[in-house]
């Protein structure tokens, strides 16, 4: 390292002036085959709706694929994916992105990763991102395997779950307190 | 969609100047969640400790939203009838990652306060007057050399309720997307000799002196505009490639 790194500043309350784009809640359209809505709410120490966080995902396609600069893996077939959205919640806390459940990846020592999103949430309050991830309750085998999920304490990993509900996912993202979501060191 | 899961994925394609994967940064660095002086931290820091995570593919690829930028997002001062008020600054610098490798092509993305210190928000109810032409928000690409340009009006500085007498002291916030989830940043940049540094709890939030500076743009007479303008430099540094293969492993 040459130069040291630009520090993290907070959002602060003024962000959506600035950072919601139109279309930012899809990271893949909604008319796709396979398309799920994954909403929840972001909340408080007090249990309170957090009203203005910002969330962000990053996630593969269904085959692995990512829409970075180079096109990670290759092109991603699917028309329209980005597999990046951004959203701010709303009065209620509440947060909705469109996408479809992403495949395995790669992961560290040469196993696939089970389905994930990676999340940032942004909010007054937050001097730095908090950085979650996204897996699914309904990929028991492949989470078993998954060794960034291993690495999480079994009686924490639950925090990490989307839960399947009609039409998708729920995933609630608590930033302190009982239930208190895993965050990670990125 | 299990169907379309079991579909064989093709091979990964080699990644060419995308590191395997990037520095931890230094402790310091970056402000503690938990900071007491800036009330809105107390309910809202993760009290549990992080996890560390490994950089696999999902952290070193990252979204290009290069289309957000349209041709004048960079210029804040053309969106309106008239000509915003307040002193006119262009903003410049480039962006880096900590190794000096410019990062071209990267979405740069501003919002501010307007001459006033009001944001044109809402929820910013402080009685400074709005100003009809100025919205406050510009975005724009960075060139070759990791460049980018903004066009704005210097912001004024503001009250908050933190602490009785809380005034922030002026600042643009600034969100870059770098190449990579794992270089992700928001922040701000502050401008030089502000009086109000000793008294902000959000500038302080960073314990580093030599870091805080890094928040600081630079006065530059040789990018200000004769009859025009003033300038300021701002440089971004986003963390860089880890120094050895090891270094982020799992």
């Amino acid at each position: 390292m040459i130069f040291g790194p630009t520090p993290s500043q907070t959002v602060g309350p003024f962000f959506a002036i600035g950072l919601p784009f139109d279309g930012g809640a899809h990271a893949a359209p909604g008319d796709v085959p396979g398309a799920i809505t994954i909403s929840g709410a972001v909340l408080d120490g007090a249990g309170e709706p957090v009203h203005d966080a910002l969330v962000e995902t990053w996630q593969a396609d269904p085959w692995g694929r990512f829409v970075d600069l180079h096109g990670w893996g290759g092109r991603s077939d699917l028309e329209g994916f980005l597999g990046f959205a951004r959203v701010a919640t709303d009065e209620n806390g509440n947060y909705v992105v469109v996408t479809v459940k992403p495949g395995p990846t790669p992961g560290p020592g040469g196993g696939a990763q089970a389905p994930h999103i990676d999340v940032s949430v942004f909010a007054r309050g937050l001097l730095h991102r908090c950085v979650t991830r996204i897996y699914f309750a309904d990929e028991e085998e492949l989470n078993a395997a998954d060794r960034v999920l291993g690495t999480v304490p079994e009686a924490r990993r639950g925090t990490l779950l989307a839960r399947p509900t009609d039409g998708g996912y729920r995933f609630d993202i608590r930033l302190q307190g009982p239930g208190e979501t895993v965050f990670f060191d990125p | 969609m299990a169907e379309v899961t079991a579909r064989t994925r093709s091979p990964y394609a080699p990644v060419t100047d995308t590191p395997a994967r990037y520095a931890r940064e230094p402790a310091g660095t970056h402000p503690a969640l938990d900071h007491a002086p800036y009330k809105s931290t107390a309910l809202r820091h993760p009290k549990r400790p992080l996890v560390h995570l490994p950089h696999t593919v999902t952290e070193v690829t990252g979204p290009q939203l290069r289309r957000l930028a349209g041709d004048q997002d960079n210029n804040l001062l053309v969106h309106h009838g008239g000509e915003p008020i307040g002193e006119r600054i262009v903003v410049s610098g480039r962006v880096l990652d900590t190794e000096g490798k410019p990062l071209r092509e990267t979405l740069v993305e501003i919002w501010q306060a307007n001459a006033a210190g009001r944001y044109r928000h809402r929820a910013d109810r402080w009685p400074a007057p709005l100003d009809p032409n100025f919205s406050g928000a510009g975005r724009c690409v960075t060139d070759e050399e990791g460049r980018y340009r903004f066009l704005t009006i210097k912001p004024g500085p503001y009250p908050w309720g933190n602490h009785y007498n809380a005034w922030r002291p002026a600042h643009i916030h600034f969100s870059l997307l770098g190449r990579a989830f794992a270089q992700r940043l928001v922040t701000q940049m502050y401008f030089p000799g502000d009086q109000l540094f000793p008294y902000d709890p959000i500038f302080n939030s960073v314990r580093d002196e030599s870091a805080r500076q890094r928040m600081i743009c630079r006065f530059s007479i040789a990018r200000t505009e004769p009859s025009w303008a003033t300038a300021y430099e701002f440089d971004v540094y986003l963390r860089g490639p880890a120094a050895t293969p090891f270094e982020g492993a799992l």
